[in-house]
């Protein structure tokens, strides 16, 4: 049941997944078991992500599933002991920017690849990164932008993560459509991801 | 030698322009710098007060274009009018002084504005579709819209349904209509007064209209981008229905550039970003149908300005199949060289200085740039020089260089 699970959610077929997880439930199958699936199934898509045999499409209908899923499996969970993260990344899209959409597959690729994620959204002024580097303490932070006006909003950020004597305790990471390795220079940050298989690589190289 | 005059000077303009989309040869590489808040910053003013007075606007693009003398000029049209806005309640957008700041640039609010339910309305009648289900829920002055019979039910005795325009919702959506209306004739009375000083100076419009692909018509402000790139895999067949529709739509909007001294639609591409699609579903989905439009416009006398976005070389190889020399491909931040070996002999190029080379850079390092260009894109034609991506902050001594050098560097020999 549970390698059918695992093909029904990674193969994209919504509703023979929903299908898989009541009828399990129904059968008193541990909650823990269908996340458990769900978690190897995200896997996969990830690993297809990378392989540039799934893009977006995949991974908004695999975040839509996991969500359903875990609506339906979590309010019969007992209580857990947290997680083992890799590391903690926080992520946003910086100040008078909306875009997300980016960002968004960043912090599923994180999340997929076991680092714990704090997305603090869109339009996030600088003193927003700071005070959450403070209160979550992420090693890795990571900027998006999309407009040519973000440029400065990520050298601003970077300029008030030094001021408040926490640069040296995190490696920043932008990305963005217009962003690139000469943009990264001028802002200060550590370096520049073309795309979320990129993130998640220089996240784990940080980690050594 | 005497002087040139204005109409001289806007006659090579508009020559040099069509000569190089048309892959001829042109006297030199037509260059210019297609802005959307730069000339308000150059002039001294935030783009809160360039979209709420439209006098301050026109001053703002005739100093631009007095200082840098570019080839084509887009002129204030990107200053949209704040006033409407706020007449018509613009729900999912935000601009300077409405959810940004003053100098921040206006950004639309992604979201669901039709149901995937909704799919078969939009196919059987669109127009009902927009005016009565997806105008209120954009725009909160036209709420009163969802009260409208469905006109195709007007004939006989349609007329005894007008019982609707008596209603408090419907005379409320009336006289804010009327109200928008009358800015949006201001706006564009200023628009057009602006193009007809900058050709009294010599200087050609740089678009005679614009559009978006069938996929991001549907996309863009309808389904709501989460929601159609997964359609692509939930409801394939209905969304091949609508951008049926979509592409009808696509071709009736783009087809008002035609008899325009320089008939550039421009067609602002959003969706076929690579990450957001594989090849397939952009061969599918995207290309059939973008491609049919771009051979309508074609045909009607419309030179198609196809403003790709971001890296779009994965695209590169699907995408050549048009006509020699009617359709101009923005490069972005795709491979130039790339784009010039794949697709030189079908397309002009168009492009593409990077943004934080202006941004950041200096006059030496844009000009070392331009000349790479116009070397190697530049051969026998087919380019036209501009920014990467639409210019909102840069040095205007990196501006003067990228169109001074170019006027020196890029005649042909």
């Amino acid at each position: 049941m549970k390698e059918r699970l695992v093909a029904a959610i990674s193969d994209m077929q919504e509703e023979e997944a929903i299908r898989l997880v009541n009828e399990m439930l129904a059968a008193g199958t541990d909650p823990q078991l269908i996340l458990d699936a769900s978690r190897e199934a995200m896997t996969i898509v990830g690993n297809r992500y990378e392989r540039k045999e799934y893009f977006l499409p995949e991974l908004i209908i695999a975040g839509d599933l996991l969500k359903a899923i875990g609506a339906l499996v979590k309010p019969k969970l007992k209580a857990q002991g947290p997680g083992k993260a890799l590391g903690k990344v926080l992520l946003g899209t910086v100040a008078g920017d909306i875009h997300d959409i980016g960002k968004d597959v960043v912090g599923f690729m994180l999340d997929v690849n076991n680092f714990e994620v704090r997305d603090i959204g869109v339009d996030q002024p600088a003193e927003a990164f700071v005070k959450s580097i403070q209160e979550f303490k992420p090693t890795i932070v990571g900027m998006s932008g999309f407009l040519t006006q973000a440029f400065d909003q990520m050298k601003r950020t970077v300029a008030a993560i030094q001021d408040a004597g926490l640069r040296d305790r995190v490696k920043i990471m932008i990305g963005g459509a217009i962003m690139d390795s000469s943009v990264a220079q001028y802002v200060g940050a550590d370096a520049y991801g073309a795309d979320a298989t990129a993130a998640v690589k220089l996240a784990k190289g940080w980690l050594a | 030698m005497a002087a040139k005059s204005p109409q001289q000077l806007y006659d090579e303009r508009v020559k040099r322009t069509l000569d190089a989309a048309a892959l001829r040869v042109p006297d030199r590489v037509p260059v210019f710098g297609p802005y959307q808040k730069y000339p308000y910053g150059f002039a001294g003013v935030t783009f809160r007060q360039a979209m709420e007075d439209y006098a301050c606007a026109r001053a703002a693009c005739h100093k631009f274009l007095d200082y840098f003398q570019p080839d084509l000029d887009f002129g204030p049209v990107f200053a949209y009018p704040s006033k409407a806005m706020e007449i018509l309640g613009w729900k999912a957008f935000k601009w300077p002084g409405h959810g940004l700041g003053d100098d921040n640039m206006y950004q639309y609010v992604d979201g669901e504005y039709m149901k995937a339910e909704e799919y078969d309305d939009f196919i059987y009648d669109p127009s009902d579709f927009m005016m009565r289900v997806w105008a209120p829920r954009q725009f909160s002055a036209l709420e009163g819209y969802s009260k409208f019979v469905p006109w195709r039910r007007f004939m006989w005795s349609g007329w005894m349904n007008f019982g609707f325009f008596d209603t408090a919702e419907m005379r409320k959506s009336m006289e804010l209509s009327i109200q928008g209306g009358e800015e949006m004739n201001r706006w564009w009375g200023s628009q057009a007064q602006y193009w007809d000083e900058i050709k009294a100076k010599g200087f050609p419009l740089a678009f005679a209209g614009w559009d978006w692909p069938p996929f991001d018509i549907l996309g863009d402000t309808m389904r709501g981008t989460p929601q159609i790139l997964a359609d692509m895999r939930r409801r394939p067949s209905k969304l091949h229905d609508a951008l049926k529709v979509a592409t009808k739509i696509f071709i009736e909007y783009g087809s008002g550039a035609a008899g325009a001294p320089v008939p550039f639609t421009w067609v602002w591409v959003h969706k076929s970003t690579r990450e957001f699609m594989s090849p397939a579903q952009f061969k599918e989905f995207y290309w059939p149908y973008l491609r049919e439009g771009i051979l309508a416009l074609v045909e009607k006398g419309v030179i198609p300005v196809i403003y790709w976005e971001a890296n779009w070389e994965s695209r590169m190889e699907f995408i050549g199949d048009l006509p020699k020399g009617k359709v101009v491909y923005h490069l972005s931040t795709s491979d130039p060289q790339k784009a010039k070996s794949m697709l030189g002999d079908t397309v002009c190029l168009m492009g593409n200085v990077p943004n934080i080379m202006l941004h950041s850079g200096t006059p030496d390092d844009v000009r070392s740039y331009c000349k790479k260009l116009i070397d190697t894109v530049g051969k026998n034609g087919g380019f036209i020089m501009d920014s990467a991506v639409m210019l909102d902050e840069a040095k205007p001594e990196n501006l003067k260089a990228m169109i001074d050098f170019t006027k020196e560097y890029g005649v042909y020999r």
